[in-house]
Protein backbone atom coordinates (compact mmCIF):
# COMPACT_ATOMS: atom_id res chain seq x y z
CA UNK A 1 0.00 0.00 0.00
CA UNK A 2 1.45 3.26 -0.69
CA UNK A 3 0.44 4.93 2.99
CA UNK A 4 2.70 2.34 4.22
CA UNK A 5 5.78 3.10 1.92
CA UNK A 6 5.43 7.00 3.15
CA UNK A 7 7.93 8.22 5.81
CA UNK A 8 5.24 9.05 7.96
CA UNK A 9 8.36 9.65 10.54
CA UNK A 10 9.79 12.40 8.24
CA UNK A 11 6.83 14.02 7.22
CA UNK A 12 6.02 14.91 10.88
CA UNK A 13 9.17 17.16 10.92
CA UNK A 14 8.58 18.20 7.43
CA UNK A 15 5.15 18.66 7.04
CA UNK A 16 5.17 21.41 10.38
CA UNK A 17 8.31 23.23 8.75
CA UNK A 18 6.92 23.36 5.42
CA UNK A 19 4.08 25.18 7.11
CA UNK A 20 5.83 27.65 9.15
CA UNK A 21 7.60 28.57 5.51
CA UNK A 22 4.51 29.25 4.11
CA UNK A 23 2.74 31.03 7.33
CA UNK A 24 6.01 33.36 6.91
CA UNK A 25 5.16 33.76 2.82
CA UNK A 26 1.90 34.68 2.74
CA UNK A 27 0.46 36.86 5.83
CA UNK A 28 -2.96 37.03 4.10
CA UNK A 29 -3.72 33.90 3.99
CA UNK A 30 -2.19 32.71 7.39
CA UNK A 31 -5.09 31.56 9.57
CA UNK A 32 -6.20 28.86 6.37
CA UNK A 33 -2.73 27.86 5.73
CA UNK A 34 -1.68 27.03 9.66
CA UNK A 35 -5.01 25.45 9.77
CA UNK A 36 -5.04 23.22 6.73
CA UNK A 37 -1.15 22.08 7.90
CA UNK A 38 -2.57 21.41 11.62
CA UNK A 39 -4.92 19.27 9.70
CA UNK A 40 -2.59 17.48 7.58
CA UNK A 41 -0.21 17.00 10.48
CA UNK A 42 -2.93 15.16 12.66
CA UNK A 43 -3.47 13.11 9.58
CA UNK A 44 0.28 12.08 9.06
CA UNK A 45 0.42 11.24 12.88
CA UNK A 46 -2.75 9.19 12.18
CA UNK A 47 -0.63 7.32 9.76
CA UNK A 48 2.46 6.90 11.65
CA UNK A 49 0.06 5.34 14.24
CA UNK A 50 -1.35 2.70 12.38
CA UNK A 51 2.29 2.04 10.67
CA UNK A 52 4.05 2.08 14.59
CA UNK A 53 1.00 -0.67 15.54
CA UNK A 54 1.17 -2.80 12.77
CA UNK A 55 5.26 -3.19 12.58
CA UNK A 56 6.69 -2.10 16.00
CA UNK A 57 9.51 0.28 17.08
CA UNK A 58 10.50 2.02 13.50
CA UNK A 59 13.78 3.45 12.92
CA UNK A 60 14.78 5.40 10.37
CA UNK A 61 18.16 6.86 8.92
CA UNK A 62 17.75 10.41 7.33
CA UNK A 63 19.45 10.45 3.93
CA UNK A 64 20.66 6.74 4.32
CA UNK A 65 22.71 7.35 6.43
CA UNK A 66 23.45 5.72 9.98
CA UNK A 67 24.44 6.24 13.31
CA UNK A 68 26.93 7.14 13.97
CA UNK A 69 27.81 9.49 11.47
CA UNK A 70 24.23 10.16 10.30
CA UNK A 71 20.96 11.15 11.78
CA UNK A 72 18.54 8.20 13.37
CA UNK A 73 14.97 8.52 13.89
CA UNK A 74 12.94 6.18 16.37
CA UNK A 75 9.66 5.60 17.45
CA UNK A 76 8.29 3.63 19.85
CA UNK A 77 5.28 4.06 21.69
CA UNK A 78 6.64 6.36 24.22
CA UNK A 79 7.40 8.72 21.55
CA UNK A 80 4.08 8.17 19.48
CA UNK A 81 2.39 8.96 22.52
CA UNK A 82 3.84 12.48 22.83
CA UNK A 83 3.54 12.95 18.78
CA UNK A 84 -0.27 11.73 19.37
CA UNK A 85 -1.04 14.27 22.11
CA UNK A 86 0.69 17.10 21.04
CA UNK A 87 -1.21 16.62 17.42
CA UNK A 88 -4.11 16.32 19.59
CA UNK A 89 -3.51 19.63 21.41
CA UNK A 90 -1.98 21.65 18.82
CA UNK A 91 -4.96 20.92 16.32
CA UNK A 92 -7.28 22.36 19.03
CA UNK A 93 -4.84 25.22 20.17
CA UNK A 94 -4.90 25.76 16.44
CA UNK A 95 -8.87 26.17 15.41
CA UNK A 96 -8.68 28.15 19.06
CA UNK A 97 -6.09 30.88 18.01
CA UNK A 98 -8.32 31.52 14.76
CA UNK A 99 -11.07 32.85 16.71
CA UNK A 100 -8.25 34.40 19.68
CA UNK A 101 -6.19 36.71 17.57
CA UNK A 102 -6.38 39.29 15.29
CA UNK A 103 -4.78 39.17 11.54
CA UNK A 104 -1.42 41.01 12.85
CA UNK A 105 -1.05 39.02 15.91
CA UNK A 106 -1.61 36.08 13.67
CA UNK A 107 0.64 37.00 11.31
CA UNK A 108 3.70 36.36 14.56
CA UNK A 109 1.79 33.63 15.88
CA UNK A 110 1.41 30.90 13.08
CA UNK A 111 5.03 30.81 11.63
CA UNK A 112 6.02 30.91 15.40
CA UNK A 113 3.04 28.08 16.16
CA UNK A 114 4.70 26.05 13.54
CA UNK A 115 8.08 26.07 13.99
CA UNK A 116 7.74 24.97 17.91
CA UNK A 117 5.35 22.28 16.50
CA UNK A 118 8.08 21.46 14.35
CA UNK A 119 10.93 21.82 17.12
CA UNK A 120 8.46 19.02 19.50
CA UNK A 121 7.97 16.55 16.63
CA UNK A 122 11.03 16.23 16.05
CA UNK A 123 12.48 16.22 19.59
CA UNK A 124 10.13 13.46 20.34
CA UNK A 125 11.42 11.42 17.03
CA UNK A 126 15.41 11.81 17.69
CA UNK A 127 17.33 9.06 18.82
CA UNK A 128 20.82 10.89 19.92
CA UNK A 129 21.73 13.20 21.94
CA UNK A 130 22.78 15.81 19.87
CA UNK A 131 19.92 15.97 17.86
CA UNK A 132 17.64 16.57 20.93
CA UNK A 133 19.79 19.57 22.28
CA UNK A 134 19.01 21.09 18.50
CA UNK A 135 15.48 20.48 18.70
CA UNK A 136 15.48 21.45 22.64
CA UNK A 137 17.25 25.23 21.49
CA UNK A 138 14.80 25.29 18.90
CA UNK A 139 12.19 24.83 21.02
CA UNK A 140 13.35 27.24 23.69
CA UNK A 141 13.73 29.85 21.14
CA UNK A 142 10.23 29.70 19.48
CA UNK A 143 8.26 29.26 23.07
CA UNK A 144 9.99 32.32 24.39
CA UNK A 145 9.06 34.33 20.84
CA UNK A 146 5.36 33.29 21.76
CA UNK A 147 5.56 34.43 25.25
CA UNK A 148 7.10 37.59 23.94
CA UNK A 149 3.72 37.75 21.55
CA UNK A 150 1.59 39.74 24.14
CA UNK A 151 3.97 43.04 24.48
CA UNK A 152 3.93 45.21 27.19
CA UNK A 153 6.71 45.26 30.27
CA UNK A 154 5.13 42.17 32.21
CA UNK A 155 5.09 39.63 29.02
CA UNK A 156 8.94 41.26 27.46
CA UNK A 157 10.86 40.73 30.88
CA UNK A 158 9.16 36.62 31.72
CA UNK A 159 9.85 35.96 28.02
CA UNK A 160 13.57 37.37 28.86
CA UNK A 161 13.70 35.10 31.85
CA UNK A 162 12.49 32.39 30.30
CA UNK A 163 15.02 32.50 28.00
CA UNK A 164 17.96 32.78 30.26
CA UNK A 165 16.60 29.70 32.08
CA UNK A 166 16.22 28.18 28.53
CA UNK A 167 19.73 28.80 27.67
CA UNK A 168 21.28 27.88 30.98
CA UNK A 169 19.46 24.70 30.72
CA UNK A 170 20.82 23.37 27.45
CA UNK A 171 24.53 25.12 28.36
CA UNK A 172 24.13 22.07 30.83
CA UNK A 173 23.34 19.81 28.67
CA UNK A 174 25.81 20.30 26.17
CA UNK A 175 28.49 20.58 28.56
CA UNK A 176 27.50 17.03 29.78
CA UNK A 177 26.59 15.41 26.09
CA UNK A 178 30.73 16.62 25.10
CA UNK A 179 31.58 14.70 28.15
CA UNK A 180 30.05 11.67 27.34
CA UNK A 181 30.95 12.25 23.65
CA UNK A 182 34.59 12.23 25.39
CA UNK A 183 34.06 9.03 26.90
CA UNK A 184 32.35 7.08 24.67
CA UNK A 185 32.60 8.59 20.82
CA UNK A 186 29.26 8.53 20.32
CA UNK A 187 25.94 10.38 20.76
CA UNK A 188 23.50 8.01 19.54
CA UNK A 189 21.48 6.87 22.76
CA UNK A 190 20.79 3.30 21.49
CA UNK A 191 24.80 3.01 21.13
CA UNK A 192 25.38 5.10 24.02
CA UNK A 193 23.18 2.21 26.22
CA UNK A 194 25.55 0.01 25.46
CA UNK A 195 29.03 1.31 26.03
CA UNK A 196 27.44 3.07 29.02
CA UNK A 197 29.87 2.64 32.18
CA UNK A 198 29.81 4.12 35.76
CA UNK A 199 33.11 6.12 35.53
CA UNK A 200 33.22 9.86 37.11
CA UNK A 201 33.00 11.62 33.51
CA UNK A 202 29.21 9.99 33.55
CA UNK A 203 28.51 10.97 37.13
CA UNK A 204 29.28 14.45 36.49
CA UNK A 205 27.06 14.32 32.73
CA UNK A 206 24.23 12.98 34.82
CA UNK A 207 23.87 15.41 36.89
CA UNK A 208 24.75 18.35 34.91
CA UNK A 209 21.96 16.95 32.50
CA UNK A 210 19.58 16.46 35.06
CA UNK A 211 20.15 19.92 36.54
CA UNK A 212 19.70 21.06 33.09
CA UNK A 213 16.27 19.77 32.46
CA UNK A 214 14.68 19.96 35.76
CA UNK A 215 15.41 23.64 35.39
CA UNK A 216 13.76 23.40 32.48
CA UNK A 217 10.72 21.50 33.25
CA UNK A 218 10.59 23.95 35.90
CA UNK A 219 10.61 21.20 39.24
CA UNK A 220 10.67 22.93 42.60
CA UNK A 221 12.32 24.98 43.61
CA UNK A 222 13.47 25.47 39.92
CA UNK A 223 10.33 26.71 39.06
CA UNK A 224 10.62 30.69 39.21
CA UNK A 225 10.52 31.75 36.04
CA UNK A 226 7.56 29.53 35.25
CA UNK A 227 4.63 31.22 36.84
CA UNK A 228 5.30 34.85 35.11
CA UNK A 229 6.39 33.31 32.08
CA UNK A 230 3.40 30.75 31.47
CA UNK A 231 0.67 33.18 33.17
CA UNK A 232 1.57 36.48 31.12
CA UNK A 233 1.80 35.29 27.57
CA UNK A 234 -1.06 35.09 25.80
CA UNK A 235 -4.03 32.17 26.58
CA UNK A 236 -3.49 30.31 23.62
CA UNK A 237 0.67 30.58 23.89
CA UNK A 238 0.02 29.28 27.90
CA UNK A 239 -2.06 26.20 26.56
CA UNK A 240 0.90 25.41 24.81
CA UNK A 241 3.52 26.24 27.05
CA UNK A 242 1.91 24.34 29.78
CA UNK A 243 0.63 21.47 28.10
CA UNK A 244 3.59 20.42 25.64
CA UNK A 245 6.85 22.61 25.65
CA UNK A 246 7.50 21.49 29.63
CA UNK A 247 7.08 17.90 28.74
CA UNK A 248 9.71 17.75 26.51
CA UNK A 249 12.39 18.34 28.76
CA UNK A 250 10.91 15.79 30.79
CA UNK A 251 10.67 13.81 27.85
CA UNK A 252 14.14 13.89 27.25
CA UNK A 253 14.97 13.02 30.97
CA UNK A 254 12.73 10.12 31.45
CA UNK A 255 14.49 8.88 27.82
CA UNK A 256 18.00 9.54 29.53
CA UNK A 257 17.17 7.67 32.84
CA UNK A 258 15.28 4.82 30.91
CA UNK A 259 17.99 3.95 28.74
CA UNK A 260 21.52 5.79 28.86
CA UNK A 261 21.96 6.30 32.73
CA UNK A 262 20.39 3.05 33.77
CA UNK A 263 22.82 2.86 36.91
CA UNK A 264 21.09 2.65 39.93
CA UNK A 265 21.84 5.49 42.35
CA UNK A 266 18.94 4.91 45.75
CA UNK A 267 19.94 8.31 46.92
CA UNK A 268 19.50 10.37 43.82
CA UNK A 269 15.92 8.77 42.52
CA UNK A 270 14.67 9.81 46.07
CA UNK A 271 15.92 13.16 45.86
CA UNK A 272 14.05 13.65 42.65
CA UNK A 273 10.72 12.19 44.48
CA UNK A 274 11.45 14.48 47.34
CA UNK A 275 11.84 17.30 44.89
CA UNK A 276 8.86 16.20 43.07
CA UNK A 277 6.78 16.14 46.20
CA UNK A 278 7.83 19.37 47.30
CA UNK A 279 6.59 20.88 43.81
CA UNK A 280 3.39 18.95 44.29
CA UNK A 281 3.35 20.78 47.85
CA UNK A 282 4.41 24.06 47.07
CA UNK A 283 3.02 24.45 43.68
CA UNK A 284 -0.34 23.61 45.28
CA UNK A 285 -0.29 26.36 47.99
CA UNK A 286 1.02 28.71 46.08
CA UNK A 287 -1.98 27.71 43.42
CA UNK A 288 -4.36 28.37 46.38
CA UNK A 289 -3.09 32.21 47.05
CA UNK A 290 -2.77 33.42 43.67
CA UNK A 291 -5.57 36.11 43.10
CA UNK A 292 -4.95 36.02 39.26
CA UNK A 293 -6.48 33.06 37.13
CA UNK A 294 -4.17 32.44 35.04
CA UNK A 295 -1.39 33.00 37.95
CA UNK A 296 -2.85 30.27 39.83
CA UNK A 297 -3.29 27.67 36.92
CA UNK A 298 0.33 28.74 36.27
CA UNK A 299 1.31 27.35 39.64
CA UNK A 300 -1.05 24.54 39.18
CA UNK A 301 1.27 23.69 36.25
CA UNK A 302 3.88 23.61 38.84
CA UNK A 303 2.57 21.06 41.19
CA UNK A 304 1.27 18.72 38.62
CA UNK A 305 4.81 18.72 37.22
CA UNK A 306 5.82 17.23 40.38
CA UNK A 307 3.72 13.98 40.18
CA UNK A 308 5.31 13.23 37.26
CA UNK A 309 8.89 12.96 39.11
CA UNK A 310 7.81 10.77 41.44
CA UNK A 311 7.72 7.92 39.33
CA UNK A 312 11.02 8.10 40.00
CA UNK A 313 12.04 6.70 43.41
CA UNK A 314 8.99 4.04 42.11
CA UNK A 315 10.72 3.06 38.78
CA UNK A 316 8.71 -0.28 38.39
CA UNK A 317 7.15 -0.04 35.04
CA UNK A 318 3.55 0.74 36.43
CA UNK A 319 5.16 4.32 37.53
CA UNK A 320 6.54 4.98 34.71
CA UNK A 321 3.02 4.37 32.80
CA UNK A 322 1.62 6.68 35.32
CA UNK A 323 3.75 9.43 35.47
CA UNK A 324 3.46 9.18 31.27
CA UNK A 325 -0.58 9.01 31.59
CA UNK A 326 -0.68 11.96 33.80
CA UNK A 327 1.74 14.01 31.82
CA UNK A 328 -1.39 13.09 28.75
CA UNK A 329 -3.91 13.78 31.07
CA UNK A 330 -2.70 17.18 32.29
CA UNK A 331 -1.54 18.14 28.46
CA UNK A 332 -5.51 17.59 27.90
CA UNK A 333 -6.53 19.15 30.81
CA UNK A 334 -4.01 22.15 31.41
CA UNK A 335 -4.62 23.23 27.55
CA UNK A 336 -8.49 23.58 28.08
CA UNK A 337 -8.10 25.70 31.66
CA UNK A 338 -5.95 27.61 30.01
CA UNK A 339 -7.65 28.45 27.22
CA UNK A 340 -11.34 28.40 29.00
CA UNK A 341 -9.03 31.35 31.05
CA UNK A 342 -8.37 33.01 27.86
CA UNK A 343 -12.44 33.39 27.18
CA UNK A 344 -13.09 34.24 31.07
CA UNK A 345 -10.44 37.26 30.38
CA UNK A 346 -11.72 38.15 27.02
CA UNK A 347 -15.28 38.22 28.92
CA UNK A 348 -14.65 40.46 31.58
CA UNK A 349 -11.49 42.29 30.63
CA UNK A 350 -9.08 40.81 33.75
CA UNK A 351 -8.50 37.73 34.83
CA UNK A 352 -9.04 38.69 39.05
CA UNK A 353 -10.55 35.06 40.37
CA UNK A 354 -12.82 37.37 43.01
CA UNK A 355 -14.07 39.36 40.05
CA UNK A 356 -15.62 36.56 38.46
CA UNK A 357 -19.00 37.69 37.95
CA UNK A 358 -21.73 34.92 37.70
CA UNK A 359 -19.65 33.22 34.61
CA UNK A 360 -21.49 30.22 35.39
CA UNK A 361 -24.69 31.61 33.88
CA UNK A 362 -22.70 33.74 31.72
CA UNK A 363 -20.42 31.57 30.28
CA UNK A 364 -21.62 28.06 30.79
CA UNK A 365 -19.44 25.86 28.53
CA UNK A 366 -16.19 27.83 29.48
CA UNK A 367 -16.80 27.05 33.00
CA UNK A 368 -18.11 23.73 32.37
CA UNK A 369 -15.23 23.23 30.75
CA UNK A 370 -12.54 24.30 33.62
CA UNK A 371 -14.46 21.98 35.76
CA UNK A 372 -14.43 19.77 33.66
CA UNK A 373 -10.43 19.80 33.67
CA UNK A 374 -10.51 20.20 36.81
CA UNK A 375 -11.81 16.73 37.77
CA UNK A 376 -8.77 15.07 35.34
CA UNK A 377 -6.32 18.00 37.56
CA UNK A 378 -7.93 16.75 41.21
CA UNK A 379 -7.48 12.84 39.84
CA UNK A 380 -11.21 12.01 40.59
CA UNK A 381 -12.45 9.13 38.58
CA UNK A 382 -13.12 8.69 35.81
CA UNK A 383 -10.74 11.26 34.33
CA UNK A 384 -7.29 10.42 32.87
CA UNK A 385 -5.49 12.05 35.45
CA UNK A 386 -7.20 9.25 37.97
CA UNK A 387 -5.96 5.98 36.06
CA UNK A 388 -2.24 8.34 36.10
CA UNK A 389 -2.66 8.86 40.03
CA UNK A 390 -4.00 5.13 40.47
CA UNK A 391 -1.05 3.51 39.00
CA UNK A 392 1.55 5.85 40.48
CA UNK A 393 -0.61 4.54 44.20
CA UNK A 394 -0.69 1.70 43.09
CA UNK A 395 3.41 1.19 42.26
CA UNK A 396 3.74 3.18 45.78
CA UNK A 397 2.26 1.01 48.14
CA UNK A 398 3.06 -2.35 46.06
CA UNK A 399 7.13 -1.29 46.27
CA UNK A 400 6.53 -0.53 49.98
CA UNK A 401 7.14 3.26 49.61
CA UNK A 402 3.52 4.07 51.07
CA UNK A 403 4.73 7.98 51.76
CA UNK A 404 4.49 8.92 48.12
CA UNK A 405 0.76 7.96 48.26
CA UNK A 406 0.59 10.03 51.47
CA UNK A 407 2.17 13.06 48.82
CA UNK A 408 -0.01 12.29 46.04
CA UNK A 409 -3.19 12.21 48.02
CA UNK A 410 -2.25 15.73 49.71
CA UNK A 411 -1.70 16.64 46.47
CA UNK A 412 -4.80 15.63 45.05
CA UNK A 413 -6.78 17.89 48.30
CA UNK A 414 -4.40 21.42 47.08
CA UNK A 415 -5.48 20.83 43.44
CA UNK A 416 -9.86 20.32 44.72
CA UNK A 417 -9.17 23.30 47.40
CA UNK A 418 -8.01 25.97 44.39
CA UNK A 419 -10.45 24.58 41.85
CA UNK A 420 -12.92 24.79 44.16
CA UNK A 421 -12.28 28.13 44.79
CA UNK A 422 -12.12 29.29 41.15
CA UNK A 423 -15.44 27.21 41.05
CA UNK A 424 -17.12 29.35 43.57
CA UNK A 425 -16.43 32.69 42.48
CA UNK A 426 -17.73 31.59 39.26
CA UNK A 427 -20.62 31.43 40.34
CA UNK A 428 -21.82 34.27 42.91
CA UNK A 429 -21.87 37.99 42.08
CA UNK A 430 -18.51 40.02 42.26
CA UNK A 431 -18.96 43.18 44.06
CA UNK A 432 -17.60 45.32 40.60
CA UNK A 433 -19.50 44.02 37.62
CA UNK A 434 -18.23 44.55 34.37
CA UNK A 435 -18.94 44.74 30.39
CA UNK A 436 -19.51 41.84 28.97
CA UNK A 437 -16.98 40.80 26.14
CA UNK A 438 -17.15 39.08 23.21
CA UNK A 439 -16.50 35.32 23.08
CA UNK A 440 -17.20 33.48 20.15
CA UNK A 441 -18.90 29.88 20.50
CA UNK A 442 -16.05 28.30 18.59
CA UNK A 443 -13.43 28.99 21.49
CA UNK A 444 -16.04 27.93 24.17
CA UNK A 445 -15.94 24.11 22.34
CA UNK A 446 -12.55 24.20 22.23
CA UNK A 447 -12.07 24.62 25.46
CA UNK A 448 -14.66 22.19 26.35
CA UNK A 449 -13.66 19.19 23.84
CA UNK A 450 -10.45 19.33 25.58
CA UNK A 451 -11.64 18.78 28.60
CA UNK A 452 -14.00 16.22 27.52
CA UNK A 453 -11.03 14.31 26.02
CA UNK A 454 -9.22 14.80 29.46
CA UNK A 455 -12.05 12.59 31.20
CA UNK A 456 -12.88 10.36 28.23
CA UNK A 457 -9.04 9.54 28.45
CA UNK A 458 -10.17 8.06 32.12
CA UNK A 459 -12.31 5.74 30.11
CA UNK A 460 -10.57 4.13 27.49
CA UNK A 461 -7.45 4.02 29.31
CA UNK A 462 -6.50 0.09 28.06
CA UNK A 463 -5.96 1.38 24.41
CA UNK A 464 -2.76 4.35 25.50
CA UNK A 465 -1.49 1.63 27.85
CA UNK A 466 -1.12 -0.76 25.52
CA UNK A 467 0.64 2.06 23.32
CA UNK A 468 2.99 2.53 25.49
CA UNK A 469 4.25 -1.36 25.39
CA UNK A 470 5.50 -0.75 22.00
CA UNK A 471 9.29 -0.89 21.52
CA UNK A 472 9.18 -1.32 25.61
CA UNK A 473 10.69 1.47 26.45
CA UNK A 474 9.33 0.89 29.94
CA UNK A 475 11.19 -2.04 30.87
CA UNK A 476 14.96 -1.34 30.84
CA UNK A 477 16.02 1.00 33.15
CA UNK A 478 16.58 2.01 37.07
CA UNK A 479 14.31 -1.13 37.81
CA UNK A 480 16.70 -3.85 36.93
CA UNK B 1 48.43 16.62 31.79
CA UNK B 2 48.24 17.33 28.24
CA UNK B 3 47.22 20.27 25.72
CA UNK B 4 44.24 18.96 25.04
CA UNK B 5 42.84 18.57 29.09
CA UNK B 6 44.38 22.42 29.70
CA UNK B 7 41.66 23.65 26.83
CA UNK B 8 39.23 21.21 28.06
CA UNK B 9 39.68 23.05 31.63
CA UNK B 10 40.00 26.11 30.34
CA UNK B 11 36.53 26.00 29.09
CA UNK B 12 35.01 24.79 32.07
CA UNK B 13 37.00 27.55 33.95
CA UNK B 14 35.31 29.69 31.11
CA UNK B 15 31.62 28.42 31.65
CA UNK B 16 31.81 29.05 35.81
CA UNK B 17 32.94 32.49 34.92
CA UNK B 18 29.89 33.14 32.76
CA UNK B 19 27.75 31.46 35.13
CA UNK B 20 28.16 33.39 37.88
CA UNK B 21 28.59 36.82 36.19
CA UNK B 22 24.89 35.17 34.88
CA UNK B 23 23.55 35.11 38.37
CA UNK B 24 25.29 38.29 39.59
CA UNK B 25 24.80 41.40 37.09
CA UNK B 26 21.69 42.90 36.92
CA UNK B 27 22.20 45.03 33.40
CA UNK B 28 20.56 42.69 30.95
CA UNK B 29 23.52 43.28 28.13
CA UNK B 30 25.65 41.71 30.73
CA UNK B 31 23.40 38.41 31.31
CA UNK B 32 23.59 37.93 27.92
CA UNK B 33 27.37 38.49 27.35
CA UNK B 34 27.51 36.30 30.71
CA UNK B 35 25.74 33.32 28.52
CA UNK B 36 27.53 34.13 25.52
CA UNK B 37 30.76 33.36 27.52
CA UNK B 38 29.36 30.36 29.10
CA UNK B 39 28.48 29.22 25.33
CA UNK B 40 32.33 29.57 24.27
CA UNK B 41 33.86 27.49 27.29
CA UNK B 42 31.73 24.62 26.44
CA UNK B 43 32.41 25.06 23.12
CA UNK B 44 36.16 25.07 23.67
CA UNK B 45 35.64 21.76 25.92
CA UNK B 46 34.01 20.48 22.71
CA UNK B 47 37.24 21.25 20.44
CA UNK B 48 39.57 20.23 23.22
CA UNK B 49 37.70 16.96 23.59
CA UNK B 50 37.85 16.09 20.15
CA UNK B 51 41.75 15.38 20.31
CA UNK B 52 41.01 12.10 21.60
CA UNK B 53 43.07 10.18 19.13
CA UNK B 54 46.60 10.27 18.34
CA UNK B 55 46.93 11.72 15.21
CA UNK B 56 44.07 13.61 13.76
CA UNK B 57 41.56 14.79 15.60
CA UNK B 58 37.80 13.48 15.45
CA UNK B 59 35.78 15.84 13.09
CA UNK B 60 32.13 14.77 14.73
CA UNK B 61 32.57 17.25 17.98
CA UNK B 62 33.64 20.18 15.48
CA UNK B 63 30.58 19.73 13.21
CA UNK B 64 28.85 19.88 17.04
CA UNK B 65 30.44 23.20 17.67
CA UNK B 66 29.71 24.42 14.14
CA UNK B 67 25.70 23.95 14.98
CA UNK B 68 26.23 25.13 18.53
CA UNK B 69 27.36 28.64 16.98
CA UNK B 70 24.78 28.86 14.58
CA UNK B 71 21.87 28.29 18.02
CA UNK B 72 24.41 30.81 19.80
CA UNK B 73 23.90 33.30 17.39
CA UNK B 74 19.93 32.87 16.57
CA UNK B 75 19.88 33.06 20.68
CA UNK B 76 21.78 35.93 21.04
CA UNK B 77 20.12 37.92 18.63
CA UNK B 78 16.47 37.00 20.09
CA UNK B 79 18.16 37.87 23.44
CA UNK B 80 19.28 41.59 22.19
CA UNK B 81 15.98 42.01 19.94
CA UNK B 82 14.09 41.25 23.61
CA UNK B 83 16.19 43.41 25.40
CA UNK B 84 15.75 46.46 23.22
CA UNK B 85 11.80 46.15 23.17
CA UNK B 86 11.99 45.52 27.19
CA UNK B 87 13.81 48.76 27.65
CA UNK B 88 11.53 50.54 25.27
CA UNK B 89 8.70 49.10 26.86
CA UNK B 90 9.75 49.61 30.56
CA UNK B 91 12.52 52.30 30.34
CA UNK B 92 15.51 49.47 32.08
CA UNK B 93 17.60 47.09 31.08
CA UNK B 94 16.99 44.73 33.72
CA UNK B 95 14.50 42.06 34.97
CA UNK B 96 11.78 43.57 36.63
CA UNK B 97 11.70 41.95 40.44
CA UNK B 98 8.17 41.10 40.91
CA UNK B 99 5.70 40.93 37.94
CA UNK B 100 3.26 44.11 38.53
CA UNK B 101 -0.26 43.53 39.06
Amino acid sequence: MLMQNIPWLVMMIVLPLVGAMFCFLFPQRVKLLGLITALVIVVSVTALASQVVEQGALRYAVGGWGAPLGINLYVDGLSLLMLLVTALVGLAISVYSIAYFNQEKSQHFWPLWMLLWTALNALFLSADLFNLYVTLELLGLSAVALVALAGGANALGAAMRYLFVSLLGSLFYLLALALLYHSFATVDIAILAQRIEATPAVWAAMALMTAGLLLKTALFPLHFWLPPAHANAPAPVSALLSALVVKASFYILLRLWLEVFPLPNAALVQFLGLLGSGAVLWGGVQALRQTRLKMLIAYSTVAQLGYLFIAFPLATSMAWKGALYLLISHALAKSSMFLAAGNLQLFGGHDRITHLDRVAQRLPLTLAAFALAGVSIMGLPPSGGFVGKWLLLDAALRTGQWWWAVILILGSLLAAAYIFKVIGHAFTQAEVPHEEGEVSRMMEWVAFVLALAAIVLGLIASWPLALMDIGTPFNSGVAQ
Amino acid sequence: MNIAFFYALTGIGLFTLGLYALIKHKHLLRKILAINVMGSGVLLVLVALAARTQNTPDPVPHAMVITGIVVAISATALALALMLRLCETSGRAELPDEPME
